[in-house]
């Protein structure tokens, strides 16, 4: 069970700042159908990130020190490298968008083959392979939190909520739970909050009360852009082991659906990463998954294939947009260009 | 008197879209090249001559007749190998694209080709080899493989068209939906069917080619499959595989490729999609409904009858893509497609948008993305770069073709200043005449 909970955060993290990560842009006016080419390039610099503090020789003082705490200075550190990336990647989308008024859809599937080809196109010249690792053995379970850095011998018991929050977990679910939180409540309390969402649903009246909508939604995207490719990097070092091959495995357009699910609103967007990062994590491990702790595989037993699971939270969105299509919260001048005469 | 005022060549429509797509395709190579030369002058395993080499790859890859044995320099003529190769890839391309831009007519974004296209493999693999070609002969079992592909491809097609037509779903959204499931249900249908190839030890994870013949055989009792060598002493009970699209004597034209008749089926569908789209009512219905659905549905059009249609047959084209790519006889397919889609569907939007969405277009730039595609293979195998070059390119072309009608209006105002420049030579001639 405590395996269960955690695995479940190690999946919906990812998604859950993704998803927000796209809320950003799309609540601003701007589709953001690249999450998937921003989280790639999020990865890539992350790991390249980290990569270069192992041939700096940080991991190995840190090793010697004893210290683990302080590799998470450095997680956090390739997460800002990450989310900066991000940034500048999404400028892209929003100079095709905003100022030439360019096809936001088409714009953003254009990102998303350029990450990863970029992305391939250097890792294959540096690393001689389609997959960069971290240079030193096993430095990316170094970024997990275990019981001996919370001063614990390995036979102590933590008991259930210990194994599920403290034991084996990273540093980065807390971290983006919070960030989750800051920015939500930036986007609903405070007076940019207000105004990039207003750009969404109608930037004429916006730019009537003096609100400028190319600067706000050049922020949408851009905001956008650093969460997907912090959310891009979460992914490398927690499920992919901190290694970069161009691919999240769907997560983007995973995160993308997450949206939808949780119609553009950041508190329903972490319940249905949640519900979505469960399904990935049974998908993933239901023949082993223990949930009571009796011994048998109760899911296993159910009979359902991995594959079903893999499959429903697409499924499930399909389902939703179909229930909902009458009464969906889309902002309503979303992938509309903006044009001021249009008033 | 009405004097018909022939354009300008450079301002008719049709030529400000072709320059701004061969423009767009200029900057994609040129950002190429500069990749590779930063790349290059930053990585001290590459010469200047490894340069020089890459950037002649990105060009004329195809042309290339591999290394001149004494001195490693690349040599350059033609190659047919790599000239039927690149028909040969270009066969799916040519049909994705036509789904993208046959979907697009209508105004609508298929991004789902990758989804159809998984369907059209799955279900022209089933049926290529699972129906006895003891009992029915192999070219029957090939149409119904060919057909049921198009089928299925048509059927995947039809969801998005249908959330869109009935609930006013986002084709987009709904396509990336349906793209996952296909991978998903792929995958599943795979694990559970008899077609992974178990007669060649290192092929795990794949299905069995179509051109495979499969006996099935009851040896020592025990029911089982045998490949080409039946064991002695077993009874064979129906034979399956065998099948393959025909060559149509494409191989001894491109000697020593992988071409055959599916790049000729391609280019005839395009040609036919022209004339629908462009000869027949239903053509001018479907482009009707992408220019305004709500003005087309006032002037009698049935709009929703017409984006079903649009998107099946967009499917069917995707459809059709995996289908003959499949039978080609010598590809082999990896089931586990849950955790990413075929890039020949992404690659699909790149050559309809490149082409602006006319079907005679598509067939040029499906010919021209395969040969970045074989250009960016040599790459790999003689440079010390790789073909994920070549990807970089289409994307840059995706990107640019994202606003290419602000190159093609920059391109007629151009023109206008420079008639504007020439109007009073223009109006001396009025006033003679």
């Amino acid at each position: 069970m405590a395996f269960l909970v955690r695995q479940t955060l190690v999946y919906a993290i990812p998604l859950m700042i993704v998803a927000l990560a796209g809320v950003f842009a799309e609540r601003s006016g701007i589709i953001n159908l690249a999450l998937e080419g921003m989280m790639i390039f999020g990865a890539f610099i992350g790991v390249v990130c980290m990569n270069v503090m192992v041939s700096l020789g940080w991991f190995d003082a840190v090793k010697a020190s004893g210290n683990m705490w302080t590799m998470q200075l450095y997680l956090l550190l390739a997460m800002a490298v990450s989310a900066l990336a991000g940034c500048i990647f999404s400028l892209l989308l929003a100079f095709a968008a905003i100022n030439l008024k360019a096809d936001q859809t088409i714009g953003g599937t254009a990102l998303n083959m350029l990450a990863p080809a970029i992305v391939l196109f250097l890792v294959r010249i540096v690393a001689k392979q389609n997959n960069l690792l971290l240079a030193s053995g096993d430095s990316a379970t170094w970024f997990m939190i275990k019981k001996s850095m919370w001063g614990f011998d390995k036979s102590y018991k933590f008991g259930f909520l210990g194994d599920a929050f403290l034991n084996k977990v990273y540093l980065t679910t807390y971290f983006c739970i919070l960030l989750f939180i800051v920015m939500s409540v930036i986007l609903y309390k405070t007076r940019f909050g207000l105004r990039l969402r207003s750009c969404g649903e109608n930037p004429q009246a916006s730019a009537s009360l003096g609100i400028n909508v190319f600067r706000m939604r050049y922020a949408g995207v851009m905001i956008s852009g650093s969460l997907a490719g912090l959310g891009g990097c979460v992914f490398a070092v927690t499920t992919a082991n901190a290694s970069a091959n161009g691919d999240v495995a769907g997560f983007g357009f995973l995160a993308l659906a997450v949206m939808i699910f949780g119609n553009w609103k950041p508190l329903p967007i972490a319940g249905g990463a949640l519900l979505f990062g469960l399904f990935k994590c049974i998908a993933a491990s239901y023949n082993t998954l223990d949930i009571n702790g009796d011994g048998t595989y109760m899911l296993a037993s159910i009979g359902l294939d991995s594959n079903f699971y893999r499959m429903l939270p697409y499924l499930i969105t399909l389902i939703v947009l179909a229930c909902t299509s009458k009464s969906s919260r889309a902002p309503k001048a979303e992938g509309i260009p903006y044009d001021p005469g249009k008033r | 008197m009405i004097i018909m005022n022939k354009e300008p060549f450079f301002q008719r429509d049709g030529v400000r879209t072709l320059m701004a797509s061969l423009i767009s395709i200029l900057i994609g190579m040129l950002s190429g090249v500069i990749v590779i030369v930063i790349v290059g002058l930053t990585n001290d395993s590459i010469s200047t001559g490894g340069i020089w080499d890459g950037i002649r790859m990105v060009f004329l890859g195809v042309f290339n007749k591999g290394r001149d044995a004494a001195t490693g320099a690349l040599t350059f003529g033609f190659n047919p190998a790599f000239m039927g190769n690149m028909l040969f890839r270009a066969m799916p391309l040519i049909l994705t694209g036509l789904s993208v831009a046959v979907a697009y007519k209508t105004g609508l974004f298929n991004i789902g080709a990758p989804g159809q296209y998984l369907a059209g493999t799955c279900a022209t693999l089933f049926l290529a080899l699972s129906i006895p070609t003891s009992s029915i002969p192999a070219w029957m079992v090939w149409l119904i493989a060919f057909l049921g592909g198009m089928l299925a491809g048509a059927l995947w097609g039809c969801i998005p068209g249908l959330l869109k037509s009935l609930l006013n779903i986002n084709e987009v959204i709904a396509c990336i939906m349906t793209n996952w499931l296909a991978a998903c249900l792929v995958t599943w249908f795979f694990d559970m069917s008899s077609l992974k190839n178990v007669l060649e030890g290192t092929k795990t994870g794949y299905i069995y080619k179509t051109s495979t013949v499969i006996h099935d055989v009851i040896v020592d009792g025990v029911r089982t499959v045998a490949g080409a060598n039946v064991p002695e002493g077993a009874t064979v009970l129906a034979t399956r595989g065998g099948v393959a699209t025909s060559r149509m004597g494409l191989d001894t034209v491109f000697r020593g490729s992988q071409v055959n008749g599916g790049i000729v089926i391609a280019i005839l569908l395009a040609v036919l999609f022209y004339i629908i789209m462009e000869k027949t009512t239903l053509g001018y219905q479907l482009k009707a409904c992408g220019s305004n659905r709500y003005a087309a549905k006032y002037a009698g059009i049935q709009d929703r009858r017409n984006i079903v249609l649009s998107m099946a047959m967009a499917g069917a084209m995707a459809g059709t893509a995996g289908s003959l790519y499949a039978l080609s006889g010598n590809t082999e397919f990896f089931w586990t497609t849950y955790q990413s889609l075929p890039a020949v569907g992404f690659t699909g939007i790149a050559v309809a948008l490149l082409a602006v969405n006319n079907p005679i277009g598509v067939i040029f730039s499906g010919i021209f993305m395969s040969y970045l595609n074989i250009n960016g293979q040599q790459l790999t195998n003689l440079t010390a770069y790789n073909e994920y070059i070549t990807d970089v390119i289409i994307a840059v072309i995706v990107y640019l073709s994202a606003f290419s009608l602000i190159i093609k209006t920059w391109l007629g105002r151009k023109a206008k200043k420079r008639k504007a420049a020439g109007v009073s030579a223009d109006r001396k001639g009025e006033v003679r005449g």
